[in-house]
């Protein structure tokens, strides 16, 4: 990777630079609603790079956080009289003991049984939102509050972009920093061997438990954020789908890259958006790309392209 | 007794079902170590097939048969246009292109054909079958004689032919085999195509129980794929039990306990299986060499 590239603060001011510059050449609020979901799912991404990436661990039921950040605004202001930053709280906080709890035996599992043992988890907390209708719509959804702080409510779509805007460069600042810290480099170790972290001294599951932690708040978050910016939620957030889309954004956008991640997020957000043009070819198309992208880019779309620009500097 | 009976029938039935979508999953892991997500895209392509080319006036049989063929091609498809070009590419990565490979398959499935629930007629009737007490729909027989003749074929096939050794031999190592002259690229082939025949005969042999439509795909992976590992992965009677033991579990909880949650007991046995036994039912425990 370029030193340019791989330069924390550098890219950090870069991500803020785009989230300020980009409204600039923002026809409609269309676009502003768009950009939102992009950062929205960059963060939840950002989050699941830290356990996928930077630890090496699977995990296809992440959606299953994120429907529990997104039901937790939902059903706090609703049933319990909670205001929503103390349900967005909540939720989080839900959401890191679930994962705490769950993960400590999941987390022995190896590859595709650690996979098939998270979307078991993510299938559950699914089949739980959409079945316990008196508390969360069930299979319809259900509305959601308005965030308000001290008076002040968040409507409209520029005022959700600054929130998320501002949210991903944090969300991402931790997480580019989080590489550079002991716990970041214990996760690169135990990615790289397992065994050969454990014979260095690294508490592998102590490790493996925090990065599933870590990613499951920022999932929560993110889940959150989205409730409250559509004002509406619905089981879909929490499925399957949903899970597999979150892990193709991350393995896309190039596994391990924090950058990659919001490069893949971007993409999945915004190519249905672009092939709705096309309609019914639409799916199809989709299925395409990220095929041919997978097979051309093995590594991820941000390796790839800067170890080829690498290249072309040295050459 | 009867009660019984009645979810004991259903739960065999739809378990066959997972049994046989955890067998090709198992098939392809097996030679080629990918985990194949458009899994259950066959199964749909082998419902919807038969169910446009029979409305065109084809004979059932004869519609199945071309069903078949369909799903086989798309299966070698699949193999020589998106797994082969990214041999060796990370097993994550493969898993991504398998994913890409389903929501592809369903956009054209749901391009080609439409979005509504299709239903074939029953092989020999509706009429019901008393058994123990036990009303059975004639269907679930083809089903399940239909699963027990495809592991029964399979078994021989594996066991007693060359072709079905080099397989195995592919699956244990696959350095080895190519270096005692197995084309290792065709076993991965054929494993792509046979998996997608199994899939497209059970497509064909649920659907006139329980209807299907463009996106039943993604349910049935997510089941055949838990199937798979609760069973053990790459062991085939381990998928065809853990299929069998999944059908059953979701019968009878829904019977017995809850029928909303039925979903939720398959999950749930499976997380306590995984922590109890992390290699599955049936599977081997794996030394790790460093």
């Amino acid at each position: 990777m370029p030193a340019w590239l791989g330069h924390r603060s550098l890219t950090l001011i870069v991500l803020a630079a785009i989230v300020v510059l980009l409204p600039l050449g923002f026809p409609s609020s269309y676009y502003f609603r768009v950009a939102s979901l992009v950062w929205v799912s960059a963060f939840a991404a950002v989050g699941l790079n830290i356990l996928m990436g930077q630890a090496g661990q699977v995990s296809l039921g992440h959606a299953g956080f994120f429907g529990i950040g997104a039901y937790a605004v939902a059903i706090g202001p609703a049933h319990v009289g909670l205001p929503s930053w103390g349900a967005l709280l909540i939720g989080a906080v839900i959401s890191a003991a679930l994962a705490w709890l769950v993960g400590r035996p999941i987390l022995r599992l190896k590859g595709h049984y650690l996979a098939i043992a998270t979307l078991g988890l993510g299938v559950l907390v699914a089949l739980v939102i959409t079945t316990e209708s008196r508390w969360t719509g069930g299979p319809d959804g259900m509305s959601v509050a308005k965030l308000s702080l001290l008076g002040w409510r968040a409507t409209g779509s520029s005022t959700w972009y600054w929130i998320t805007g501002g949210v991903l460069v944090a969300g991402t600042w931790i997480a580019l920093n989080l590489g550079e810290t002991p716990t970041g480099r214990a996760f690169r170790a135990l990615h790289d061997s397992e065994v050969a972290a454990r014979v260095a001294g690294v508490d592998v599951a102590r490790f493996k438990l925090q990065a599933f932690v870590i990613a499951a708040v920022y999932a929560s978050l993110a889940g959150s954020m989205l409730a409250m910016m559509n004002g509406f939620v619905n089981p879909d957030q929490a499925g399957f789908l949903h899970s597999v889309e979150l892990v193709t954004m991350v393995v896309l956008g190039g596994l391990g890259s924090v950058v990659g991640s919001i490069v893949g997020a971007a993409m999945l957000i915004t190519l249905p958006q672009v092939l709705t043009v096309f309609q019914e070819y639409e799916h199809l198309l989709l299925g395409l790309i990220i095929i041919v992208s997978m097979i051309f880019m093995r590594d991820g779309i941000v390796p790839t392209v800067s170890r080829w620009l690498a290249g072309r500097v040295r050459t | 007794m009867a009660e019984f009976f009645q979810f004991l029938m259903s739960g065999l039935t739809v378990g066959a079902v997972y049994a046989l979508v955890a067998l090709g999953f198992t098939l392809i892991y097996n030679a080629s170590d990918v985990v194949n997500f458009a899994q259950g895209e066959f199964v749909m392509l082998g419902g919807m097939v038969t169910v446009f080319v029979a409305a065109a006036g084809v004979p059932l049989p004869l519609a199945a048969l071309i069903a078949v063929t369909v799903a086989v091609a798309v299966g070698l498809l699949l193999y020589w246009l998106a797994i082969e070009p990214a041999r060796g590419a990370p097993a994550v990565t493969l898993i991504i292109i398998t994913i890409g490979a389903s929501i592809l398959l369903r956009g054209a499935a749901q391009m080609l054909f439409d979005k509504q629930f299709h239903k074939l007629p029953s092989f020999s009737g509706d009429a019901p079958i008393n058994l123990f007490g036990a009303a059975v729909q004639p269907q679930s027989f083809w089903v399940l004689g239909g699963a027990a003749v495809i592991v029964l074929l399979l078994y021989v096939f594996l066991e007693r032919t060359v072709l079905g050794k080099a397989v195995l031999a592919t699956a244990a190592n696959r350095l080895a085999a190519r270096l005692v002259g197995i084309n290792t690229t065709t076993v991965m082939a054929l494993a792509f195509g046979g998996s997608a025949a199994i899939g497209a005969v059970a497509g064909i042999l649920i659907t006139p129980i329980t209807l299907t439509s463009y996106d039943v795909g993604t349910l049935l992976a997510l089941k055949g794929f838990a199937a798979a590992m609760l069973g053990g992965m790459g062991n085939p009677l381990g998928a065809v039990a853990g299929g069998l033991l999944l059908g059953l579990l979701e019968a009878f909880g829904a019977g017995y306990l809850s029928s909303t949650y039925k979903d939720a007991f398959a999950f749930i046995v499976i997380l306590v299986v995984l922590f109890a036994m992390p290699q599955g039912l049936f599977g081997r425990r794996v030394v790790e060499r460093v």
